[in-house]
């Protein structure tokens, strides 16, 4: 039998709702009665006669009035560098919260539009994350704090200044809290401020904190640093609940590393294998080639039987005969890789990732898939510093607390003790942009800049730094923090001043301040990985320590890749960017496996019924939580991949209303979610999230859950989905690697075979392309299903904001989605990525059935839709294999004259609609209006800007050849994993063109239809034993 | 050292010859372009000026050209060596001399002016529309007439025919039955309907496919400012103002500080008389009196003058596209090559900018259906190998070159994204 691949349960089942949805485009019955007369109706005749009187005479009135008188206002004293029209591009740093990634920022007529990943950065070589490119969204935040206040009571920057200058000098210790910090000469700035202050310290807070390998990187090794993990140089790789590819430490630069060594070729069809070990279905755990699942609180055990295992010792304390047996494979994977083989833990408990170094130690990783002499600088936070400091609050012995972009009143998990203590605190001053939880309680409120419009720096990793520049004068009356204290540290020099006069002496020569400015990165660290003496003393003591498994339901809290620790919450773009593991938008939800479902929600998803249930109606299941005698109540999803006695929630939500319109639900008024962080626990001196003795109750209400999931269905004939995305295993490739080849000539057999197919598949004659041809690649291999490119696109495309009723309807728009497919065992299925776009087909079905010709086909191969032509039949949107086209119900973008278009859009739209929001618009791209389709142009405005470029130049385009580019598309810029190649076919140098002629593995999603896709995919492999 | 000074002397006596051979060959309209720099700020052809209008000069002097050259070289010699006409004009333009050009052009320049003068016409205006729908006027009247005259001859062969039948019936003494009047007849009504329809439709469509278009607007600017002065007589480039029309999408307006570049020291207005659009005078010194209020500027104190005090003009927007519009200067005018004035009209004789063209959709497609590329000279098209094949072997007409819509011009993708 054939494999099968599934999207949805009740396809899993081809259930009666799922065979009827695949069939239709639009979920909702077009609201025609005819059952009724037509005088009863809705709109009767008499009804519809009067609105065309109407509109004849509305249109009489607007034909008759004159075309109103516009101003063209040039400058008044023109800056050289501006020209109005002409987008400058400025290097700088997306920082948060010690989150570092170089980029580049497009400013069009002052204004920062679009980040791009800045491809001279050695650690991300161009690739960002959902994150960095909403960040830019965030700068025409409305909810941004716009002056100075004390006891929220505006003032000016000179009162504040005098006031804090008086109560810091009589306020005793003082207290910087930040989160991890890596700025040289901020942390410059804050010696100083502290050498004027005795007595005063600095501590660091990381809202999911790595203290558990900091600590236990001091005690192996003797070095309180995170290394850096050389994903890259890995052949066996194996995560123990560490979520590396989307929140774990740096995210982007693992991902780069992994897709590395993950990216597989013909002449040399080697690739790493990845183990995943976790209990929470995870990004990272779905691209592993093995998974196995485990309670959270066996984890310790987990690491000592692989401890003893990779010693070649018996495993002791497995029950599970599945895991047990996962375990020994694991360690046999890793053994025969010794020194290319890797370890990483999620876990924040000590003693569990001494285990880890003594594994990593024995699999001789440290120095090869370790560096040490590479810092990792992202994560700095040691919990029990922040544990004591709460303590000292309550004691009353912190005269002054200074908070930088930390967030601890909603972030820590013993809260209300941090309240009492902040009561306590004398002078409190806040550095948020925002009103956030923490900054709520400070006195003193100096809005900080928002990154785009801040000078600074940042030392990601040893010898790798990135500098920050302005790219728009400060929207508000902000202040960079580091103004701030210097000025109150009595320093002379503002920061600007300070960071010029810091980076003065170390840049010299050709690596001067300004060139380190414009390329945004410098880079001393050098390519040789270092080692690190390694220390077994507490080994024994560690392994002894570790806590034992426990019984009964456990709950994970985990991150999500948009959402973070809460920093993504306030973001429409990434509150409506499908979690790539749930397909969830919008919301919090309580995750729990198939197995569970049965007992708990009383859901069996193998059986039709209950499995359509669930899938069609939007309302699901509310479960009410309950931890250490406190109760929640979230919504279930079913999501395989989890562990059977696990259920996960997500941290971020739950978060106050004064950070914006997007955090507040607008049926109930209420914040979205829950805030699930008090009910994190505090053990051994690191927090844990992993929650045990909980208790689970169904109730009897219901809740509706934006799911994408069972969106834009679309099926085959035969059922199985192998001729939408193809898989294989390392085995099958290396034994052949033409597979896939044969497969599709099979396919194709009956339509001339792959050389005749796209003349012999049709009765009507291909066209010319006579220039240039216009083709994607995209390597599943490499996906990992981030979404870095879907916010990309959002971003450069202005693509709209719905808001959750309308996603409720189906009615989402973005223009690339990454689809979710599950194989194998319904419990713990295989994933495959599929990002999908609108294929740009040369025999576009679409095109045909336009009564008006709004979509049609370019001589570059461009399927194009104009959307002043558009009348809204929906036509192409129905007769679209693919289902990318999107139709816009009603006016999310404000672009029309009648109000009444948007009543029934909710606050989310209206935000994305506000004037200062809206400075985050393409000005090059139509901003679409009501009753109109769009779909993916292949980013039409970059083709033609480069193509422009050539030609001023007057030479032919560059589409990789020698890695020269006159043009990026969106999401292939901001693909962490260069997964995504972009270029002209016809050019037999470009880079598309290679990886088109170099991979068998090429294939196209439903080549049999004869719809000639522009898109092509190179074929998933996976590196198993099993046949698949 | 003897070759190299006798080379030295045939490179200099060769640059002398060329340069007298250049300065021989000035032409009628070489001779134009010197009027324009040198003389039109005091003469124009077909009226008095400063001084006075030169249409027959020559005529005027008894087509004696030395004597005149002699005159426009220095006029104050001739007068003080008692010469009968020369002293009349000065006389009779109240003892005003004219300003000597002895120094500044040569004989064969000032030749070419008086070439110039000989030749120049009073310009026609352009009629041809006008003709056209005069003519075309005349042709319906003489319809008119000719449908007049056989509706009449129609009424009466009616009426003819109605008495005949009348005559007929009461000699056959039938009973007649009663004629339904013209307007109860269902026919004629429906006739009259859908002729109704079909006017009204024609006329509305059309009217609905000008609402927008604003061909020949021309509205009133904060600032009288002069294309033709500037453009025109001034000869100044158009990329010195409009210098975004080389790098980007839009021309772009100058901000004040680019009008300041000149007018820090032009401060006074000596060219010909302006005239508004209804015909009023303006004064150009009072013009550049409100730039420079605009820019803060004080002629008293030039010095003190910072372009940052400046505030912005209001100009009036008159090439507008729609928003669904990308259209790019540089696009236009660096790779293809268009003339300014392809799309502007002749801004270099508007005093006010009019819109010359309607900026229709229909406009810009015709003219990428006609308009070739720069196909052989741009590198870019290199990647056509095809159709530069098919240009060799001739299977496309050379002549015709490659339009814009060839290579895809005409998409829609090319201008709406």
């Amino acid at each position: 039998m054939e494999k099968k691949y599934w999207q949805s349960f009740g396809e899993l089942n081809n259930s009666d709702a799922y065979q009827k949805s695949s069939k239709n485009e639009f979920k909702e019955e077009l609201p025609f009665d005819a059952e009724k007369g037509l005088l009863d109706a809705k709109t009767p005749r008499r009804d519809f006669l009067k609105y065309l009187g109407f509109t004849t005479a509305a249109a009489a009135v607007a034909a008759s009035c004159e075309v109103p008188v516009k101003k063209a206002i040039p400058f008044a004293n023109q800056p050289e560098e501006i020209v109005p029209g002409v987008a400058n591009y400025y290097a700088t740093t997306y920082v948060q919260e010690g989150d570092v990634i170089s980029v580049v920022a497009k400013v069009r007529d002052g204004r920062p539009i679009k980040l791009e990943g800045n491809e001279l950065s050695p650690i991300t070589k161009g690739g960002t994350s959902a994150r960095v490119q909403a960040s830019v969204l965030d700068l025409y935040d409305g909810a941004r704090l716009r002056f100075p206040t004390i006891d929220g009571k505006e003032t000016n920057f000179d009162t504040i200044d005098k006031v804090i200058s008086e109560e810091l000098a009589s306020a005793g210790n003082i207290v910087i809290l930040s989160s991890t910090i890596n700025s040289p000469s901020s942390l410059d700035v804050i010696q100083k401020f502290l050498a004027k202050y005795p007595g005063s310290k600095h501590i660091t807070y990381d809202a999911v904190s790595n203290s558990g390998i900091l600590l236990a990187n001091e005690t192996s090794f003797g070095k309180k640093v995170i290394p850096s993990y050389r994903f890259d140089k890995a052949k066996t790789i194996v995560s123990i609940g560490a979520d590396f590819l989307a929140t774990w430490i740096s995210p982007v630069e693992y991902a780069n590393q992994y897709a590395h060594g993950r990216k597989i070729n013909d002449a040399n069809p080697e690739m790493s294998k990845h183990i995943h070990f976790e209990s929470v279905a995870s990004l990272t755990g779905s691209n592993a080639d093995v998974r196995y699942l485990h309670r959270p609180s066996q984890t310790g055990a987990i690491v000592t039987a692989l401890l003893s295992a990779v010693k070649g010792e018996s495993i002791n304390g497995i029950s599970d005969a599945k895991l047990k047996e996962g375990i020994e494979k694991t360690a046999k994977a890793l053994t025969e890789k010794k020194g290319e083989a890797l370890v990483v833990c999620g876990s924040n408990d000590v003693n569990i990732q001494i285990i880890i170094n003594a594994i990593n130690e024995i699999l001789l990783a440290n120095g090869k898939t370790i560096d040490w002499n590479s810092i990792n600088y992202s994560r700095k936070g040691i919990d029990t510093e922040f544990a004591q400091l709460v303590d000292d609050m309550n004691a009353g012995t912190v005269g002054a607390l200074l908070v930088i972009d930390a967030n601890p009143v909603y972030t820590w998990y013993d809260n209300e003790k941090l309240k009492t203590g902040l009561d306590k605190v004398k002078v409190k001053i806040s550095f948020g942009s925002k009103a956030d939880e923490t900054t709520q309680k400070c006195k003193y409120v100096i809005p900080n800049h928002h990154f785009l419009e801040s000078w600074g720096d940042a030392e990601a990793k040893s010898g790798c730094y990135s500098f920050m520049q302005p790219t728009i004068y400060p929207l508000f009356k902000t202040r960079q923090w580091q103004d701030s204290l210097l000025k109150w540290g009595g320093a002379s020099t503002d920061y600007l001043a300070h960071l010029k006069s810091f980076w003065g002496a170390k840049l010299t020569g050709s690596n001067s301040w300004d060139k380190a400015l414009q390329d945004g990165v410098h880079n001393t660290a050098s390519d040789i990985l270092g080692t690190s003496v390694y220390n077994a003393t507490s080994l024994a003591a560690a392994i002894a320590n570790v806590q034992p498994a426990k019984t009964g339901i456990e709950l994970q809290f985990y991150q999500k890749i948009a959402i973070g620790a809460g920093q993504g919450a306030a973001n429409p773009w990434l509150q409506e960017m499908p979690d790539p593991v749930t397909r969830a938008t919008w919301d919090n939800y309580l995750v729990v496996s198939p197995a569970m479902a049965k007992t708990l929600l009383k859901i069996d998803l193998s059986k039709n019924a209950q499995s359509d249930k669930y899938e069609v109606h939007p309302d699901k299941k509310v479960v009410a939580i309950k931890i250490n005698g406190k109760l929640i109540e979230l919504p279930a999803l079913i999501i395989p991949g989890t562990h059977p006695e696990t259920v996960g929630i997500a941290v971020g939500y739950g978060r106050d209303k004064k950070l914006g319109k997007t955090v507040i639900n607008d049926v109930t008024d209420t914040s979205i979610g829950v805030n699930v962080y008090p009910f994190a626990q505090y053990v051994n001196g690191t927090v844990s999230y992993d929650i045990s003795n909980i208790e689970l109750k169904l109730t009897d209400k219901t809740y509706p859950v934006a799911l994408t999931q069972t969106h834009n269905l679309y099926n085959t004939p035969h059922g199985n989905r192998t001729e939408i995305l193809k898989e294989l295993t390392l085995g099958e490739y290396k034994e052949n690697t033409k597979v896939i080849l044969e497969e599709r000539e099979k396919e194709l057999a009956a339509y001339g075979g792959l050389d005749n197919f796209r003349e012999e598949g049709s009765i009507y004659k291909p066209f010319d392309k006579p220039g240039i041809k216009w083709g994607m690649s995209i390597d599943l291999n490499a996906c990992n299903g981030c979404g870095a490119c879907l916010i990309a696109c959002n971003a450069e495309n202005n693509v709209s904001v719905v808001g959750k009723p309308e996603v409720l309807r189906f009615h989402d728009m973005h223009w690339l989605r990454i689809d979710r497919y599950y194989s194998g065992d319904a419990d713990n299925p295989n994933v495959v990525f599929q990002p999908m776009l609108c294929q740009h087909c040369d025999n576009a079905p679409c095109e045909n059935v336009c009564p008006v010709a709004a979509t049609n086909h370019s001589s570059e191969g461009l399927n194009q839709m104009t959307y002043n032509r558009c009348i809204g039949t929906r036509y192409c949107a129905n007769n679209c294999p693919y289902k990318v086209r999107r139709f816009n119900w009603a006016d999310y973008t404000g672009s029309d004259s009648f109000p009444n278009n948007q009543d029934e859009l909710n606050n989310a739209v209206h935000y994305m609609n506000e004037d200062l929001t809206r400075m985050v618009l393409n000005p090059d791209v139509t901003v679409r209006s009501r009753g109109v389709i769009e779909k993916c142009s292949f980013c039409v405005q970059r083709l033609q800007d480069g193509k422009l470029k050539a030609k001023k130049e007057g030479r032919p385009l560059k589409t990789g050849q020698n890695d020269e580019w006159d043009l990026k598309v969106a999401c292939q810029q901001s693909c962490p994993t260069d997964g995504i190649i972009f270029g002209n076919v016809n050019d037999a140098e470009s880079s598309i063109s290679k990886a088109r002629r170099d991979s068998n593995r090429l294939f196209y999603s439903l080549e049999f239809l004869h719809v000639l896709p522009n898109v092509n995919y190179l074929a998933k492999v996976r590196n198993t034993d099993e046949q698949a | 050292m003897i070759i190299r000074q006798i080379a030295k002397t045939i490179l200099l006596s060769t640059i002398i010859l060329l340069s007298a051979s250049y300065s021989n060959k000035a032409t009628a309209q070489e001779g134009k372009t010197i009027f324009n720099t040198y003389c039109a700020a005091c003469h124009k052809m077909d009226k008095d000026l400063t001084g006075p209008a030169l249409m027959g000069v020559e005529e005027r002097w008894g087509n004696d050209r030395e004597k005149l050259v002699a005159w426009v070289k220095n006029s104050a010699n001739l007068i003080a060596a008692g010469d009968k006409h020369a002293t009349d004009i000065f006389n009779k333009w109240n003892k005003l001399p004219m300003a000597p050009f002895e120094t500044v052009l040569k004989d064969a320049e000032i030749n070419a002016v008086l070439d110039y003068i000989k030749d120049w016409k009073p310009e026609v205006p352009i009629v041809d529309n006008n003709a056209n729908q005069t003519s075309s006027d005349k042709n319906s009247l003489l319809l008119g007439i000719i449908t007049l005259a056989l509706a009449l001859a129609a009424l009466i062969l009616l009426f003819v025919k109605r008495s005949l039948k009348k005559l007929s019936n009461e000699a056959l003494d039938v009973t007649p039955v009663k004629a339904i009047p013209v307007w109860k007849n269902k026919s004629y009504i429906a006739l009259a309907a859908i002729l109704l329809f079909v006017v009204g439709g024609y006329f509305t469509t059309t009217s609905a496919i000008e609402l927008g278009r604003n061909k020949g607007y021309e509205p009133i600017q904060p600032i009288f400012y002069s294309h033709k002065v500037h453009a025109g007589v001034n000869q100044i480039n158009c990329l010195y103002c409009h210098g975004g029309a080389e790098k980007g999408k839009h021309a772009n307006i100058p901000s004040v500080n680019v009008c300041m570049n000149c007018h820090k020291s032009i401060t006074e207005y000596s060219g010909e008389q302006l005239y508004n659009i209804d015909g009023e005078k303006v004064d150009g010194t009072a013009e550049i009196k409100k730039l420079h209020e605009y820019a803060g500027f004080d002629i008293n104190n030039a010095n003190a003058w910072n372009p940052n005090d400046a505030k912005s003009i209001e100009w009036v927007q008159i090439h507008s596209l729609p928003d669904h519009v990308y259209f790019n200067h540089s696009q236009h005018v660096v790779v293809g090559k268009v003339e300014c004035q392809t799309c502007h009209g002749e801004i270099n004789k508007m005093d006010e900018v009019k819109q010359f063209t309607d900026l229709s959709m229909g406009w810009c497609v015709n003219c990428h259906r006609e308009t070739k590329v720069q196909f052989k000279e741009n590198g870019f098209y290199s990647i056509y190998e095809k159709y530069h094949n098919e240009l060799k072997n001739g299977k496309l007409d050379s002549t015709k070159g490659i339009t814009v819509e060839k290579i895809g011009g005409t998409e829609c993708q090319k201008c709406h994204y």
